[in-house]
Parts: structure tokens; sequence; C-alpha cells
């Protein structure tokens, strides 16, 4: 199955036959104080930085959220969008859990953006998936309703199935639905991690869809989080991620998804992996 | 040193270190020699915890070290609450604690339900999801000295003021002191709603909520003590 993101200048293709996709989560205001403060007075330079800087550690989208209490988050979200559209031509991934914000971004995007994100509840399957329609979008689909996350894997393979065919109900084909499993700390529960593996599996076999995550998710509360997320990511991608909302700035983290595109024949001859060597060797940061 | 005082320091490190089944055998133990609950409580148990705050909020201790001290302290607590009961003594204060309509985030607001608990705090733990009428009842029929609010979303924030204006509707807002925190809620977040204060995690909510409770045995300098963590909290959110 393929999921295609555009953006004016470039397709991102998603899918379980090619290397994964980074999304990179950086342009997030919770719990980034500085950029919360910058964005909401409606500075924009470190929205841009981050961009530049994410595209050239190798993101494939971006994750644009604008999430500040108390502000037109519409209208922030729009600014925020159209600053990344002027500095990258990466595809984007509008994330907010504002219905309104989700509507103004993507009124104001050019390209099919991913839409961040659905659950399984009903008043907002009924009011986003429309949206997603009307603009030709695709749409994340987290595996959870009204009651909450479960933690028994098939009944969150239910929940996804129930986004599917929900989307269907509105037009929107099976390959613009991109399924979160949902990813949560193993500082909490040592469980979790496997819960989530078992569910992707479930998802890969039952339905196909491509998957996301919000992957730092899973080491939250830890030290030396990198190494975690780092060894998270392979896992996953062998249970049937196919793209995450990671943070690619994290050296460990994108040598880890190349090494997995590698080791799960999704480089041919080593190519990606042998030119990221030598760019860092060039930059002399190869280790 | 007397048995004791070896219990209570060993209590103090089996808890520090999340040993439930030491932290167990000690209580017992402790109570089989005649040792009073409150002062095993209040002498090893609650400075132990205290402790795992401390080092939490320095960075020198992580969720799951968290987590399983005030497991190892739940197990004493088990224990330790009926009898506490039986000679009558008060609780340290009562405190409602939920996580607001629409949000089902609750990693945050368990570890202050724990932290509460552990610092002898008789806390009400409403769930998620919670809708503002749940609120209003339990504040009604627990009458606590606290109501907390938690919520991980900047859409379900907005529940902390329909929250407050349900609980004024009910003619309860005065009679309790509103605490509100979550990932993406500010100081100022939390003046804008009308809270009486914000914690930026579970450690400091505690700590906060300590300081309150004091408040009503000597009311300028609770005050004062409170303020003053406000001012730290924005000093450290400015400084982030």
């Amino acid at each position: 199955m393929e999921t295609r993101l555009s953006s004016r200048g470039r397709e991102v293709v998603i899918s379980g036959d090619r290397p994964f996709v980074i999304i990179g989560e950086r342009i997030n205001p919770t719990g980034r104080k500085v950029l919360a403060a910058e964005m909401k007075d409606g500075v924009m330079d470190r929205v841009r930085s981050d961009a530049q800087a994410q595209a050239a550690a190798g993101a494939h989208m971006l994750d644009v959220n604008a999430g500040i209490p108390a502000v037109d988050e519409p209208a922030l979200l729009v600014a925020a969008i159209q600053a990344v559209m002027d500095m990258t031509d990466l595809p984007i991934c509008i994330d907010s859990s504002i219905i309104e914000a989700l509507e103004a971004g993507l009124s104001a995007y050019q390209g099919k953006a991913l839409v961040n994100s659905v659950t399984a509840e009903e008043e907002r399957m009924e009011r986003i998936l429309p949206l997603v329609k009307k603009h030709g979008a695709a749409v994340i689909g987290m595996a959870n309703d009204e009651t909450g996350i479960s933690m028994v894997p098939s009944e969150r393979l239910a929940l996804a199935r129930r986004i599917i065919e929900r989307a269907a109900d509105h037009g929107i084909r099976q390959e613009d639905v991109i399924i979160d499993p949902i990813a949560m700390t193993v500082a909490a529960d040592p469980t979790c991690g496997v819960i989530t593996l078992e569910t992707m599996r479930l998802i890969r076999d039952e339905l196909g869809n491509n998957m996301t995550c919000g992957a730092s998710n899973v080491s939250f509360g830890l030290p030396d989080r990198a190494t975690v997320n780092a060894a998270f990511l392979p896992l996953a991608m062998h249970a049937g991620l196919t793209c995450a909302i990671t943070n690619p700035l994290e050296p460990q983290v994108s040598r880890a998804v190349l090494a997995g595109d590698l080791l799960l024949g999704h480089d041919e001859y080593a190519m990606r992996w042998i030119s990221r060597f030598r760019a860092e060797k060039a930059a002399g940061r190869a280790q | 040193m007397s048995r004791e005082d070896e219990i209570r320091a060993e209590l103090f490190e089996h808890t520090l270190n999340g040993h439930a089944p030491e932290v167990k055998a000690l209580t017992e133990e402790a109570l089989s020699l005649g040792m009073d609950p409150m002062d095993i409580l209040f002498k090893a148990l609650i400075p132990s915890l205290e402790e795992v705050g401390r080092r939490f909020e320095k960075g020198d201790f992580f969720v799951p070290e968290m987590l399983i001290a005030a497991r190892a302290m739940q197990g004493a607590l088990v224990i330790l609450r009926p009898l506490i009961a039986e000679t009558g003594a008060k609780p340290v204060g009562r405190y409602v604690i939920g996580t607001v309509k629409g949000d089902i985030h609750d990693i945050g607001k368990n570890l202050c339900v724990i932290m509460l608990e552990g610092a002898g705090f008789e806390v009400y733990d409403l769930g998620v999801n919670t809708p503002p009428e749940k609120f209003v009842e339990a504040v009604e029929k627990h009458q606590p000295d606290i109501v907390g609010f938690s919520a991980f979303l900047t859409t379900t924030m907005p529940m902390f003021k329909a929250n407050i204006d349900a609980l004024t509707k009910a003619g309860l807002r005065d009679k309790v002191h509103i605490a509100v925190g979550g990932a993406p809620v500010t100081q100022e977040y939390a003046k804008h709603v009308g809270a009486d204060s914000y914690a930026p995690d579970a450690s400091m909510a505690t700590r906060m909520a300590k300081e309150l409770v004091g408040d009503r045995s000597n009311q300028s300098t609770g005050a004062q003590a409170l303020e003053q963590a406000v001012m730290k909290i924005d000093e450290t959110l400015r400084k982030g």
C-alpha cells in the first residue's frame, strides 16, 4: 500500500516496500519554552531554522504544530506552515487537536498534506474526516477512542479498522489513512513497548495500512532517550511501522533508521548508508 | 542505635530504592515492636518519598524510580492506613484530582496521586475524561483542601475554565484551592483561567500542596511560601 504526500515541488511515498519516512517532530512548542514564546509573538525565525535543520538532517516530511495555550491557534498554525513552505519543499504534516486549526492549515497548504490526527472518537471522526476529504489530504488515525487507550493489541486493531471504514464512508481511500498504533513510555509501564510492537504486527497483517507513531514517546521520563528511541525504531520497522514522527537531529535516530532500512532490504547495495558515512566523514563527524 | 532507629533508617533506604518486599516486612516488624504507625509514616516513609521528589526535581532520579519508590511506599500504606484511621488521626489534607473531560492522558496525574498519597494526603482520584459535574460532585462530597485538574492537550485545557465555572455555579469556588497542571499548561495560562496555582511536575505539585495546607495554621507564612514556590517555577520556566 502506498500513501503519497506532496508539496508544491516534491512527492513523498510511504510504503512498506520503500525506505522508512522520517517526519521531523521539532516544530512543536509543547515543552519548548523559547520556541513557544517566539511563535506566540509571531516570530517564525526558529520555525524556519528548525525546518532547515531537520531537512538537512534527513527528514522527509515535517510535522508542524502550533499548540500554545490561549492563542489564536488557527492563525498561528497557518503562519508556521507558511514559514516552513518558504524554507523547504518537504511535505507537511499538519498537527493540531483543534479542528479549526486543521481546517485553516489545510486551506493554506499547497500540496497534499497529512493531517495529524483523528481518533476513533465518534465526534472527531465526523468532523475531521470530511475536512480531509474536502482538501484531498491523508490522515493519521490514532487507535484510541472515548474510553482511552487500550492495552490489548486486538482492541487497538479494531479501532484502527473502525477509522479506516469510517474514512471510506467519507470517500477517503484506505491508503490515505495512516494508522498510529500508539507508542507510550516504557518508563511508566514496561509492557508498553511490546504491546505497541504487537499492535503493529496485527495492523500490518490484518489491514496492511501504513503506520506512523510518535516514536520519541517510548523514552519519556528516561535518561539517554536518543539511544532508546534509536533502538525502538528498527524494532518497529520490522513490525510494520513505515514512517515515524521523530527527531532527525538526533544522529543516533537517523543512523538507526538508515541501518534499519539497510537490514530490511530497503537500501540497495547500501548506497544510502555509504553516502551518509561519506557525508559525515567529509564533515569530520564519522564514527 | 535502637532497633526502632535502625528500622526507620532501613525503611527510608528501601523506600528510596523501591524495594517493596523489604518495606512491607520492615513495616510489619515495626508494628510488632509496638512502633506508632504515625511515627513510621512521618519519620521514615514520608521523608524518603520527599527525598525521591528532590532527586527527581534535580534530574538525578527518573520516572521509573519514582514509580517503584511510590509503589514500595503504598505497600506500607495499605498496612498503616487502617491503623492510623483507628486512632482518629487526620490526614495531612484532602485532594481531589482528575484528568479533564476529553483528555485521556494520565501519567503525570498518576504521579501526582502517588506523590500526594506519599505525602500523607487523602487523595480522591477521579481518573481520566472527567466532566465538570464529576469534579463538582467530588468537591461537594469530599470537601478537599485542593482540587487538581490535569490536561495534556491545548484543546482540553479550556476545561479548566469550564470546571472552575461549574464550581462557581455550585457555590464551591471559594471553598477549595484550585491547582492545574499538564504538559502544555503554563503559569500564565493558570492565572488566565482563574486557577489558584500551577505546578510543572508531580513533585512540585506535592510540595506546593503541603505548603498550602500548612497555610491553615499560619496564614501569612504559608501564603508567602507558596508565592516563593510560584516565583521559583516562573524563574525555571524563563530559563527553559
